[in-house]
């Protein structure tokens, strides 16, 4: 059943909202500037609430079920951070207020900082990045500007492992560096032999997720550490696993100098079906001066915004994606230290629950306690027509979503499950039953899996055809 | 308090399962010397007491329920009409993660496709994406989109200085490692014809914003002449435009940008101090494959029923990872979702309605506030729904007496962004203020400045 196009259910004349009459008297509007046409959508208010109704009945959420998405740590999300996000007292707040008329606002601020920095082992956090990405960019632009202001603008090449998130790459492009790209060992932690080979004063750093994207702990994380200190280097920390290690350690202790936080996994803000998220920037001592601002500073009892002094400039406008800044500490309030530790602890518990029952049905390159995610190959012993696509869509008519599929690249066919900490044993086993039935399905009715899936609106879209024939707007005549 | 499910006759019957006696075994790989830091955050609180404390935070603030607001400058506070809350607030979309499994994200991936072609009508571009984070960060991905469409050639970007002050310095914190050459905002006195004098065989874009900073309208015939200057020296334009002026004004696809940018938060999304909001970014199709952010495209599923998924998902960075144009990921997808219901919900009458109710108005505090004595309009230009006002005092100190005595938040100190128009001040009115609200701001600056 597909939904028409809002433009489908236009007709003329129609309107979803009721507007004032003007009560002022009509100012001429030079007729050369006037647009002659503005096609938009006609639709009255009911039509509308039902179109966007039944599409969202088209949508998977963490609300609806099980979300095992790696790398995106999909925990459920609390409505007390959605009530407390609405309360007018910030929505309606404008950026450019006095500093003075808004000191609730900077005060949420200035907290967020302190406990993100104390839970990262940081100097200093900007709220500022409204992503990950963004924080990674923010980041690197950090990297490059503290070694500038030591006149060491030969340093032009950041380490990136093999196993890394795409956006490590694009983000040391676009930062003006060369990547060179680390393999991963038998262990599936960063070869260090190539680590120690790379390391030379033209390093800018290593950027490193750990726990990495197999969901493993790097087991030589403060050698590693040392290596890239030694060259002169930085240690970046792509923080999308700090699920894995609340109150577990803090990574500045590892030897991280520059980190970026995502709220919108690790902080259970939602996900929004692609944003917004936030992206805050944590880095040791020597880095504060570079971070971008404004950042929240205290003076005698007030909270004033201030551009540290060696900033690499403003990443976004205004002070970064406040309301998801106040879920964030709606959270970390409610959970205090000991609540995050145990957010962290049951994370791990329930990705080594899966694991240890999973291995056995699917293949498992790298065999070791994982962290809070691992990666399983699509594979299944006997139908070798099977991949981790055909699973993943299979896993939907069960009723989960499907893990993150076909990354990390270096593992064939990879599988990348997350359970997170919300998620309930019954509701982990029910998923390890579903992963069973389908490796048994492989092998007597692969056709079932190659179709799947079946209870969908829609089928398998052909997304070949969408490159191809690019339609990216509705257009009148069709 | 937690949200973990767990009882501890779970964890012991999960840690058999695995086989280890204690969680602690789990963590053994971490170095001893660091694991299990004291953590100095304050105690736990339940939902009630949180909330009560939020409730008291949040009030701390002079927020614009209670207090009359004038200010703009990129930023505006606009009705937002109470269907696009509930939209945004039901959990299938605000739980979803971004829609890479296209069968069970129909939803997502309808209402971005809906969002792309309302935006396209809106703004007269052939292209829109699914947004960027911000109007300033959409600026500063067209500049480097501009440079790869010369192929990394042209390496100059003409900024006017009328674009907003923020995105202009978002533009040079982005650009800061790409060799880039940022000119044209030095001084106010840059205007058009002074932007393209600087036009060369090096410059791979112009962007100006129109409305502008300052609320000053161009007129589309002089806009179209400047396109095509820019268009003879082989260079894009980019255009920067409030996007509830488009409700009214000809807009940018229709004299000549080659990319139109903005903040789509006037678009059904609330302050927020800020945030999130969402960046519209939009071109011409040719330009497409250089284009960065996600865009959700239409084809068929195996039944040869419509359906949508994430188009030309090769130019991003999880596939094409350092070779990527940009590193976007996250979009703002939720606040496009709002943006989409809120140009269904106004559209085609309401949206030019809401952007006429927003010019009379604000030509009518003009006219108000110019007949005060002491204080001055700009009228050289016309203008939208912001103009700039000349003052008797300071405009700190007359926005900080309008705050104290009269419960108005006053316009923007242009001193701020120019600081040779520190006796300036820049007054926004939208369809929120009344005649009564007008005049009362009228009342108020000729009892603060006196």
């Amino acid at each position: 059943m597909i939904e028409p196009l809002i433009y489908e259910i236009s007709r003329p004349g129609r309107c979803g909202c009721f507007l004032p009459e003007l009560d002022v008297p009509e100012a001429d509007i030079p007729e050369a500037f006037v647009r002659k046409d503005l096609p938009l959508p006609e639709v009255s208010e009911v039509d509308l609430i039902r179109h966007y109704i039944r599409l969202s009945q088209m949508n998977w959420g963490v609300d609806k079920g099980f979300y095992p998405l790696g790398s995106c740590t999909m925990k459920y999300n609390p409505k007390v951070n959605e009530r407390a996000a609405r309360l007018p007292g910030f929505v309606r707040t404008h950026p450019y207020q006095d500093e003075e008329s808004v000191q609730g606002n900077l005060q949420l601020m200035y907290e967020l900082q302190q406990f993100l920095a104390e839970i990262g082992g940081f100097a200093a956090v900007s709220l500022q990045p409204a992503a990950g990405a963004h924080g990674e960019l923010t980041g690197v632009l950090i990297m490059r500007a503290y070694h500038r202001s030591r006149g060491e603008s030969q340093r032009v090449k950041v380490l990136i492992p093999d196993s890394a998130h795409g956006t490590n790459p694009a983000t040391t492009t676009m930062s003006g560096f060369e990547m060179v790209e680390l393999p991963s060992d038998a262990r599936g932690n960063v070869d260090l032999a190539a680590l120690e080979a790379a390391c030379d004063d033209t390093v800018v750093g290593l950027m490193l997720t750990n726990p990495n994207t197999l969901g493993l702990f790097d087991e030589n994380i403060l050698k590693i550490a040392d290596l890239v200190h030694g060259c002169g280097g930085l240690l970046y920390g792509d923080g999308a696993n700090l699920n894995a290690l609340l109150g577990i350690f803090k990574p500045a202790e590892l030897g991280f100098d520059v980190m970026h936080y995502n709220l919108h996994k690790t902080f259970s803000t939602p996900h929004g079906g692609g944003g917004p998220g936030s992206g805050p920037v944590g880095v040791v001592e020597k880095l504060a001066k570079f971070l971008p601002g404004p950042v929240v500073v205290k003076k005698d009892d007030k909270f004033r915004l201030h551009m540290p002094e060696a900033s690499i400039g403003r990443v976004k406008s205004f002070y970064g994606n406040f309301g998801v800044m106040v879920r964030a500490y709606t959270y970390i309030r409610m959970l205090g230290a000991a609540g995050l530790r145990a957010v962290s602890e049951d994370a791990v518990l329930n990705a080594n629950y899966l694991q240890a029952q999973l291995k056995h049905v699917y293949p498992l390159d790298y065999d070791r306690y994982c962290m809070h995610e691992f990666v399983l190959r699509g594979q299944v012993k006997g139908a070798p027509d099977i991949r981790a696509l055909d699973i993943a869509k299979r896993l939907i008519d069960l009723g989960f979503h499907p893990p993150t599929n076909y990354f990390p690249l270096i593992v064939p066919e990879a599988l990348m499950i997350e359970p997170t900490e919300t998620e309930s044993r019954e509701t982990l086993d029910a998923f390890v039953a579903a992963m069973k039935q389908i490796a048994e399905e492989a092998k007597t009715n692969p056709e079932l899996l190659h179709s799947a899936p079946h209870v969908t609106p829609v089928g398998r879209l052909d997304e070949v055809r969408a490159a191809r024939e690019l339609r990216l707007r509705w257009k009148p005549e069709e | 308090m937690t949200y973990v499910p767990h009882s501890e006759a779970d964890r012991q019957a999960m840690l058999q399962t695995i086989g280890v006696k204690s969680i602690d075994e789990l963590f053994a790989v971490v170095p001893e010397q660091v694991r299990y830091p004291a953590l100095k955050l304050p105690a736990p609180m339940s939902e009630q007491e949180i909330l009560r404390e939020l409730q008291q935070m949040s009030e701390r603030n002079r927020d614009l329920q209670h207090n009359l607001c004038f200010l703009g400058a990129g930023a505006y506070n606009h009705f937002v009409p109470s269907v696009v809350d509930h939209v945004i607030s039901r959990s299938e979309f605000f739980t979803a993660y971004t829609p890479y499994q296209p069968e069970v994200s129909q939803g997502t991936l309808q209402t971005i496709f809906e969002y792309q072609s309302m935006m396209c009508a809106l703004t007269g571009m052939e292209v829109v994406n699914a947004s960027h984070y911000d109007g300033a960060t959409a600026a500063a991905e067209a500049v480097i989109m501009a440079v790869n469409v010369a192929r990394g050639k042209r390496r100059k970007a003409i900024v006017s200085p009328f674009l907003h002050p923020e995105y202009r310095q978002t533009i040079r914190t982005y650009t800061q490692g790409m060799e880039i050459q940022i000119v044209g905002d030095e001084s106010t006195r840059n205007d058009l014809a002074a932007l393209a004098a600087m036009l060369d065989n090096q410059t791979a874009c112009v962007i100006i914003q129109n409305p502008d900073f300052l609320g000053r309208i161009e007129s589309p015939e002089a806009l179209s002449d400047f396109a095509a200057k820019v268009h003879a020296a082989g260079a894009l334009l980019v255009v920067s435009a409030n996007p509830i002026s488009l409700g009214l004004l000809v807009p940018p696809g229709e004299y000549g940008a080659d990319i139109a940018i903005g903040e789509g938060q006037p678009l059904g999304n609330e302050l927020n101090y800020g945030g999130p909001y969402l960046g519209y970014f939009g071109c011409r199709e040719e330009y497409v494959r250089k284009m960065a952010g996600r865009l959700a495209g239409q084809t068929i599923d195996v039944h040869g029923q419509r359906g949508f998924v994430l188009a030309l998902s090769t130019r991003e960075q999880h596939i094409r990872r350092e070779k990527a144009t940009s590193n976007i990921c996250t979009n703002q997808a939720l606040c496009a979702l709002a943006a989409g219901v809120y140009l269904a919900a106004l559209g085609r009458c309401g949206l030019s309605q809401v952007a006429k109710l927003c010019y009379h108005k604000a030509h009518y505090a003009a006219e108000r506030i110019d007949g005060l004595k002491g204080f001055k309009v700009d009228r050289a230009k016309p203008f939208f729904n912001e103009f700039i006002v000349s003052c008797p005092a300071k405009p700190g100190k007359l926005n900080r007496k309008l705050l104290k005595e009269h419960n108005i938040v006053g316009g923007f100190e242009l001193g701020r962004a120019y600081p040779e128009m520190e006796d300036k001040m820049l007054v926004c009115v939208t369809e929120l203020h009344t005649r009564d609200d007008i005049d009362r701001l009228a009342k108020a600056l000729k009892e603060v400045a006196s």
